[in-house]
């Protein structure tokens, strides 16, 4: 078992728990994911290693409430434990020879994309972050970015909060203003990270889009993961987020696909989600 | 008294009952039946099933024990060799096998002796009346580590334990037993049965940590740096084979793996599971192998109208274990043999690009095959038939065309070698190109049998003894 050593929320469906996990601590680095189980005969939920504390053997993962799993994940408190927690699963982000860096994250996807700056600004690399939500009330780990951007922009969808519209607008701006970062890291639901990708695409700034495709084992046996690539000629590959990614290059992920196959199972986990909601409304 | 020329038939829920059910499906012999089964063995002087046994249990002197009423001896008899008789018993390929080298078959032409009911008989009887766990030998003082609580890390670790050796197996799910609990269906082989053997090899010492991933949280490097002096590499099969043909990404097709991983695993068949898979409709099932049959029984099982299993070959080349197809047919699977897929086919609604449907499979087009000229394999290679391409409208498509083995630990320890195929490369002891390094089992082999694979665990166990205790002679 697991032991949930903090717990802490950061928005309403937003939940931040740090686990013991001494041998994940030790290895987790910046991109690569964790499984774990709630429960025992509970579902494999593949969540993002969002830090590390080595010496004291915890690994810190920040999820959002979707789904049934994630409602009874919520439910635990500091102090209980979870089934099971392996990992660090996945190929760390790719840093090496990045100097100037444009971090985007959407939602619980700058969950993510924190380390990923963190991991930039430590090795001295210049970041600019752009981060994204749907309103005020939503908005997480700002100061955490603060602290380790050049630059933050805050983007709202509806304005009640920092700049008005989505991440795509600043880009932009900057893009047309002449900056040529090394690399765009977006992370986020995928539509956003589809537009980052159009948006870059005719400044030719290269774009690493971090994949969550559905994921059961994930370490490389079910396939359930597997996404398209299509290089330019028209190729098309198929690839595994669990060993191959979960970063991939974003120019070449076909995300219509992804996103058809990311809703495979929306009706199955809306009901279930409902079920495991009124199960804790009656506790 | 002359020999009964058939086998004793095996009891089994009637096709229709189970068709509907995850309870197994064979219900072994009774006692009566058993013995009946033993006195059909000759005894003969050669013993050829023994050697037509890939970990050669004692086949005749377990059978001999039977006819004898000594039922505890024939379990003892068959442990001696084997770490996970209930199993065995259960899902080996007997007919290819022991019972394929069989004297009454080969020179009476008669059924061969029912060796592998005969062994499931000996197991389930000491499961159900033995109350005394294993007593762990004494310890040798050396460490071996063994990659994956699968069939042929089991039985490394089985074997060394009983030898003296501290073992500890390493498994990356969150259960031990491998492809015994992801893979292969209950109705096949009761998951209770593998959690009793596994308890077994805790009992004789041997130290089962699950949740670690050997390759990423540990490397074997590190495993050597904690003290341990050897490292078995079981680490099973790898990733999915698709055909690449259009559509393999559209919603409703699986890989095999992820299909019975969804149902056996995670528990997906059960009324209200945490995890969820697509139940029900018409579906069609890729491939002839062993994994074919269960995901097609399984689908079934879920609730599917029609299951097809679509195969390139003819019945002959049929790679799966004969009694699995027989229940298939029995069941109602529908065969369609010698017919190749070319694409999947998927929902598009023109008008709405938010339908929910969108995406979902609606069908599969194949194209009829002939057989040709025989291949590298020795089998007659199949050749499609120009212009006769056909649709079959299904839900769901289940890709079980094979895998290729899992990189991680190819890419996490250096000087392992590895051939085309990404299978490690071993002598016929199991050792790989790292000294004190040894593999087996898929890892090394590519999709084989459950008995293949704990042949290749016995191997490396007695290499491995050889070298570590060799060292304090």
């Amino acid at each position: 078992m697991y032991k949930i050593v903090r717990r802490r929320e950061l928005n309403p469906t937003v939940t931040q728990i740090e686990v013991e996990a001494p041998l994940v601590a030790r290895k987790a680095k910046p991109g690569q994911f964790i499984i774990l189980r709630v429960d025992e005969d509970g579902e494999r939920i593949p969540l993002t290693v969002a830090g590390t504390d080595p010496s004291e053997g915890t690994v810190k993962v920040i999820f959002q409430v979707v789904g049934a799993t994630t409602e009874k994940l919520n439910h635990k408190q500091a102090g209980e434990s979870l089934q099971d927690f392996a990992g660090p699963l996945g190929v760390p982000t790719h840093t090496e020879g990045l100097r100037n860096v444009c971090v985007i994250g959407g939602g619980a996807g700058c969950a993510i994309a924190m380390p990923v700056a963190q991991e930039f600004h430590r090795l001295g690399a210049k970041v600019t972050s752009i981060i994204g939500f749907r309103n005020k009330d939503l908005l997480i780990l700002e100061e955490e970015f603060n602290a380790c951007s050049d630059q933050l922009i805050v983007m709202t969808d509806d304005g009640s909060y920092g700049r008005h519209g989505n991440v795509t607008i600043p880009l932009k701006e900057m893009l047309d203003a002449g900056e040529r970062f090394d690399m765009i890291i977006a992370i986020g639901p995928l539509i956003m990270m589809k537009f980052v990708v159009s948006t870059a695409r005719p400044y030719k700034v290269p774009v690493t889009v971090s994949m969550n495709p559905i994921m059961i084992d994930g370490t490389g046996m079910c396939g359930g993961c597997r996404l398209t690539l299509v290089s330019e000629d028209g190729t098309r590959t198929t690839k595994f987020a669990c060993v191959d990614g979960p970063d991939f290059d974003g120019y070449l992920i076909d995300f219509d696909e992804a996103m058809s196959r990311s809703r495979m199972y929306f009706d199955f986990e809306r009901h279930a989600h409902e079920a495991a909601c009124s199960l804790f409304r009656q506790a | 008294m002359a020999i009964a020329p058939k086998k004793n038939e095996m009891p089994t829920q009637a096709p229709e009952v189970r068709a509907h059910n995850f309870r197994e499906v064979a219900l072994g012999y009774s006692l009566e039946v058993a013995q009946a089964e033993a006195a059909r063995c000759l005894n003969c002087r050669n013993r050829p099933c023994v050697a037509g046994c890939p970990v050669n249990i004692e086949i005749p002197d377990f059978i001999r024990q039977i006819r004898q009423g000594d039922f505890e001896g024939a379990y003892q008899t068959i442990s001696r060799s084997s770490s996970l008789p209930a199993v065995c018993g259960r899902v080996c390929p007997q007919e290819t096998q022991c019972e394929a080298q069989c004297t009454l078959r080969v020179k009476a032409k008669l059924d061969p002796v029912g060796i592998g009911r005969l062994e499931r008989f000996v197991a389930d009887w000491h499961n159900e009346h033995a109350s005394d766990q294993p007593v762990p030998p004494a310890q040798n003082g050396h460490k071996v580590a063994v990659v994956g609580a699968g069939p042929s890390g089991l039985t490394c670790a089985g074997d060394l334990a009983k030898k003296g050796y501290r073992v500890s197996v390493f498994e990356a799910l969150h259960t031990a037993g491998g492809v015994l609990v992801y893979g292969i269906p209950e109705f096949r082989l009761p998951k209770a049965i593998v959690a009793r053997e596994v308890d077994t090899l805790r009992a004789l010492g041997v130290d089962i940590q699950t949740n670690v991933i050997i390759g990423k949280t540990l490397t074997v490097d590190e495993l050597f740096q904690m003290g341990y002096e050897a490292v078995f590499i079981g680490s099973g099969a790898g990733l999915p084979n698709f055909m690449g043909i259009p559509g393999e990404a559209l919603k409703g097709v699986y890989s095999a793996n992820e299909y019975l991983t969804r149902s056996n695993l995670m528990k997906a068949f059960r009324d209200d599971p945490a995890t969820p898979i697509m139940k029900g409709g018409r579906v069609a099932v890729v491939g002839g192998g062993n994994v074919a049959m269960d995901a097609a029984r399984t689908a079934l099982r879920l609730g599917a109208e029609k299951v097809y299993i679509i195969y390139r070959r003819s019945m002959e080349e049929l790679p799966a274990r004969k009694e699995e197809v027989e229940h298939a047919q029995e069941e109602g699977i529908d065969f369609r043999l010698l017919c190749n897929p070319v694409a999947i086919l998927g929902y598009q609604n023109p008008d709405n690009p938010r339908d929910p449907k969108n995406g979902c499979v609606t069908g599969i087009r194949s194209i009829r095959m002939e057989l040709g000229e025989p291949d590298a394999s020795g089998r007659r290679r199949p050749v499609p038939i120009a212009g006769s391409e056909f649709e079959l409208p299904v839900d769901t498509v289940v890709m079980a065309i094979g895998t290729s083995p899992n990189p991680l630990i190819k890419n996490t320890t250096e000087g392992l070698e590895v051939n085309r195929r990404g299978g490690i490369v071993v002598t016929e002891e199991g050792l790989t190109s790292r000294e004190r390094v040894y593999a087996g089992g898929d890892a090394v082999t590519g999709a084989a049998t459950v008995i293949s694979a704990m042949g290749a665990g016995k191997t490396a166990a007695k290499a491995i003894d050889e070298a570590l205790t060799g060292t304090d002679k």
